[in-house]
């Protein structure tokens, strides 16, 4: 951080690419939703000329914008949940308990997520339609857990060997089944490892589109990504809701990630620096 | 407070033995020590007693009762660890509860519990933070307090001692032995520090490679040690090993460096083992402080040595001797101030020189005579 002044602003101009070359799209959601109708196919004027709301009054008032909008947070909550309950029980018994074949299990876990949803949905689907679970949150979380659930259990796994193993042998030694060295020390211990690895599966599912296009029909079960894609437009292509929606979509992610951003860097470097 | 007895025991992690043929007994309220380089399996063998790791053959008691396969909790023993261990989430109060709160003791007799071992241990004023706000010493003593407080049947410390600075270690080292010699706790310590071993045992056992080298009282141990790895071992500076030959005589005797010493079987040491036949290599154990340097090479004849270097060390300085062709130490006083090269007169306390088979480093059944015999074989 000190001296070097050249390098500093060589590293700053690099920032400042990277900056521009992420939040440029994102930037252009964010005009072209607060643009009129009229203005949407033009270059200029590059700012809207009466920049307005329409976009998202419409977004709310043609479609069940609200209910998709519940959907997808209930979704994504419940996906997180789920991956962080049954990760965490996954992950502690192979980072802490004497367990036969413990590599070739995490192997497996990590081979899971090696294969490209499409390969997947197929069989999914029919396993959905003969359980009846075609357009309900059910079919959605089922599908969103399973693949969230892999890094869930490594991010975990790796968080629980991070801790200092005395910790759990102290707790032992105390008097605590294994059970309960892990709720009482390790679990309390891994807020930031619990929270990285719930938010980034919340990200995941509010932004998968391949699992929830299929097996959602209707609002039931519909999500934001898969709703902003369906758009209903006969004529035309609606872009000024659709980049409205974009908006929409992106804010609360925005606002996970800052209210929990040091949280998430714990929780992903665990180990690389001693705390 | 029972007595702990090993029966055999093995520990493997996968092939590799790190435990062998471990027989041992701790008396009741003893405290004992298990002493060993790093790596020897010390650490191991406590692991094993606090049941967080299983055997792989063999019996572990508690008096009577085999606790072999036991969870630690049934066990019923505490363990200071080298790393302390304390809870970072928790008050240094809720430290200490934390072993009665899982026996579920009433919030009352544990609110008491609490001070008193706070006050015993000086933790008074610190209960309510976190250990992260404590110093290393203050770590340690919540760490010993944990352990403490709901007053188990065995006491394990993994060298509790190693993480902290040189001066409170030695303060730390006789409020341990204060507390055992109040609370008569049957504990088994575990370090690499021969000296905190023989500072605070009853009892020390010197492991190497996972097997027992010796069992004995410190005094035991550092006066009749019973191989070269624990000669080496115990013992600062360390013992002087020089290449002798013993002749088995009779008359029995010994050429070590240039002198020759007349030796007879050591009557504490049952001499089932034959006298050999022919004359055989020897390492000759002479301790620094048992190296007398004594005036002018020619007030003792044929007992010269040279100086090569000396390191002043407060009170006493030690010097290394070119003697015969070895080199030893010696201990002299601090104003021993002879430059390097120069000849001085060297005596050894014969009567403490320990003989060891060169080729497998057993001691040997042979000590030397008394220094009033000694003469009539001249």
């Amino acid at each position: 951080m000190t001296a070097r002044p050249g390098r500093d602003i060589v590293s700053r101009l690099l920032l400042v690419l990277v900056l521009v070359w992420t939040l440029s799209p994102l930037l252009w959601q964010g005009i072209t939703s607060l643009k009129p109708d009229s203005e949407l196919m033009q270059l200029s004027p590059l700012l809207p000329s009466h920049p307005t709301l329409a976009h998202y009054r419409a977004l709310f008032e043609h479609q069940p914008f609200h209910r998709i909008m519940l959907n997808s947070f209930g979704i994504a909550a419940l996906t997180a949940m789920t991956a962080l309950v049954v990760g965490a029980l996954a992950a502690f018994p192979l980072a802490r308990l004497p367990v036969r074949g413990k590599l070739l299990m995490l192997g497996f876990v990590l081979g899971a997520t090696m294969f490209p949803a499409i390969l997947t949905v197929g069989p999914l689907f029919m396993f959905m339609r003969v359980l009846g679970l075609r357009d309900t949150w059910w079919a959605v979380l089922v599908s969103h857990t399973t693949f969230a659930l892999p890094l869930t259990i490594w991010m975990l796994a790796n968080f629980f060997r991070e801790l200092p193993e005395d910790l759990y042998r102290a707790a032992r030694v105390d008097g605590c089944s294994p059970w309960q060295a892990f709720t009482r020390i390790l679990l309390p211990l891994s807020r930031p490892g619990l929270t990285a690895a719930g938010v980034l599966a919340f990200i995941f599912s509010w932004t998968e589109f391949l699992y929830a296009f299929t097996f959602t029909a209707t609002e039931a079960s519909r999500t934001v990504p898969v709703a902003i894609v369906l758009f209903p437009g006969l004529h035309e292509i609606r872009w000024g809701e659709i980049a409205a929606a974009s908006v929409v979509v992106t804010v609360p992610v925005i606002v996970l990630v800052l209210v929990f951003h040091r949280h998430i860097v714990q929780g992903l470097t665990a180990g690389a620096l001693k705390g | 407070m029972p007595e702990v007895r090993f029966d055999r025991v093995e520990k493997r992690y996968g092939h590799r033995p790190v435990i062998r043929d471990f027989s041992l007994t701790i008396r009741e309220g003893e405290f004992f020590t298990l002493v060993g380089p790093s790596g020897c399996g010390k650490s191991t063998v406590l692991n094993l007693v606090a049941g967080l790791e299983p055997v792989t053959s063999g019996e572990i008691y508690f008096g009577d009762r085999p606790v072999t396969y036991l969870s630690p909790k049934e066990r019923d023993i505490a363990m200071v660890f080298q790393s302390y261990a304390l809870y970072p989430h928790k008050t240094v109060f809720e430290n200490l509860a934390f072993p009665l709160r899982l026996r579920r003791v009433p919030q009352g007799a544990l609110q008491g519990e609490v001070q008193q071992v706070a006050s015993l241990l000086g933790l008074a004023g610190l209960l309510a933070k976190k250990p992260a706000e404590l110093s290393g010493g203050e770590r340690q003593r919540v760490a010993l307090g944990r352990a403490l407080i709901r007053e188990p049947q065995v006491f394990l410390m993994d060298e509790p001692l190693s993480n902290l600075d040189a001066q409170l270690r030695v303060q730390t080292r006789a409020e341990i032995k204060r507390l055992h010699a109040r609370l008569k706790t049957t504990t088994l310590y575990v370090t690499h520090d021969q000296e905190e071993a023989l500072s605070l045992s009853d009892r020390i056992a010197v492991l190497n490679k996972g097997a027992i080298q010796q069992i004995g009282t410190p005094m035991d141990i550092y006066r009749c040690p019973s191989n070269t790895f624990v000669a080496k071992f115990i013992g600062s500076p360390q013992i002087n090993l020089v290449p002798g030959r013993l002749h088995p005589g009779p008359p029995a005797h010994l050429d070590v460096g240039p002198v020759q010493v007349a030796l007879v079987r050591d009557p504490a040491l049952q001499a089932d083992s034959p006298t050999p036949a022919n004359s055989l290599d020897v390492l000759v154990g002479i301790r620094a402080e048992d190296v007398l340097i004594q005036g002018t090479p020619e007030s003792l004849p044929g007992h010269s040595a040279s100086v090569v270097d000396r390191e002043p060390a407060g009170a006493r300085s030690w010097v290394t001797l070119r003697w015969g062709s070895a080199e030893i130490r010696a201990e002299a006083s601090s104003d021993f101030l002879m430059p390097q090269n120069h000849s001085v007169g060297v005596a050894i306390n014969t009567e403490r020189l320990h003989v060891f088979d060169a080729a497998s480093g057993a001691r040997l059944p042979w000590i030397a005579l008394p220094p009033k015999r000694q003469h009539g074989y001249k």
